[in-house]
């Protein structure tokens, strides 16, 4: 590969040969966690820590395990104000917050494929388009945001669009854009997650986001998936 | 019975929210409701210091003959002021959840700047959803 993925980089490409200042051996000291044993010096040889390390806590400890609605709101809204500060424009904002979702959305695949799968004696997974698409609409959702989504489409006007559609999604709950930028949805953050999941399931697409709003439901969003011509051409050898 | 207004003052004391409901008081200009707030965000100041019995939170409900003003001082020194008719006897929980409604739709907002004038459509809804036109 020449260069890194464009998907774990948010510098932008003028920038890539300044990515070498955050490498962890260029500045080690910056990285390394301070040590226990600096905080008791004065006491003598301090006791080993009994706390298990979280690395090897069991993984479906915190399968049922709930967040905070009200602590994920306000970080939402700080990533987005910081987000703010730094972009050109709509476009920009949406690119970033998509980002952001796609490294969320890696780790909620690896982690929901082996709650589910690992205690399987033939554990499956997802090869073809619609399943996947299935699989997205509902255990994703309910991985993330403890219901199903609402809806499938499928577009009538091109092959390779699809939709799924969320008539409250959670994380924009409380947002309330102004007028003079309604195109934005910060729902990009969600299509980033689908498209994460849809990369680590090899269908590689592009995701967006958008606010369809309805009478009875103002904040409707629609994800839009665009999938690539190499996940086309591979269904129909399939069939 | 009846709800005719609500405020929302920061803790500078300038005006952040106003809107009325059911009708019973004067209509006034955008300015002329600045100057009120402000001087309300004084004298309630000042009789937060007036208390015989050590300290004190400020006024709460202030009466007059044809209307009645509740504040909800919050933690942060912002107020909520609800101008209500004197029988109006739930103007303590209204401004509770008013509270709720702007911890929820305004702080959670990223595109509304702390102090400053509330322009959030979540806020509106929340609030009409609440009160209505103030009549029951």
């Amino acid at each position: 590969m020449q260069q890194p993925h464009p998907r774990f980089s948010v510098l932008s490409g003028s920038s890539l040969s300044s990515a070498e200042h955050l490498s962890p051996t260029a500045s080690s000291t910056r990285f390394s966690l301070p040590s226990a044993t600096s905080i008791n010096t004065a006491l003598g040889t301090p006791k080993p820590s009994l706390r298990p390390n979280i690395y090897d806590r069991n993984l479906n400890k915190t399968r049922t395990s709930e967040v905070s609605a009200s602590a994920f709101a306000f970080l939402f809204s700080e990533v987005v104000q910081y987000t703010q500060k730094r972009v050109s424009g709509i476009n920009d904002l949406e690119r970033r917050l998509n980002t952001l979702g796609y490294r969320a959305g890696t780790r909620v695949l690896e982690l929901m494929v082996w709650r589910a799968e690992s205690s399987s004696k033939a554990p499956k997974r997802e090869i073809r388009f619609l399943p996947a698409l299935m699989s997205i609409h509902t255990q994703v959702w309910r991985a993330v945001f403890g219901r199903p989504a609402d809806a499938i489409e499928k577009s009538v006007e091109n092959e390779d669009e699809y939709m799924i559609i969320d008539n409250d999604p959670p994380i924009e709950r409380h947002i309330s854009v102004p007028k003079d930028m309604n195109q934005l949805s910060c729902s990009s953050f969600t299509a980033g997650v689908v498209e994460a999941v849809l990369d680590g399931l090899g269908l590689p697409a592009r995701v967006t986001a958008h606010h369809t709003p309805t009478q009875q439901f103002p904040s409707r969003t629609t994800i839009l998936i665009k999938l690539d011509k190499s996940v086309l051409e591979r269904e129909e050898i399939f069939k | 019975m009846a709800i005719f207004s609500l405020w929302v003052i920061n803790k500078a004391g300038g005006l952040v929210y106003q809107r009325n409901f059911a009708d019973g008081l004067a209509q006034l200009t955008s300015n002329e409701y600045l100057v009120l707030a402000g001087t309300l965000h004084g004298i309630h100041a000042i009789t937060s210091r007036l208390s015989p019995a050590g300290s004190s939170s400020g006024a709460q409900v202030i009466e007059g003959e044809t209307f009645k003003m509740t504040i909800l001082l919050t933690a942060t020194g912002t107020k909520f002021v609800l101008l209500t008719s004197l029988a109006e006897a739930t103007a303590d929980s209204v401004l509770q959840r008013v509270y709720e409604a702007y911890a929820d739709a305004v702080m959670k907002n990223p595109f509304h700047t702390p102090e400053m004038p509330i322009r959030s459509e979540g806020f509106d809804t929340r609030i009409t959803s609440l009160i209505g036109t103030g009549q029951p």
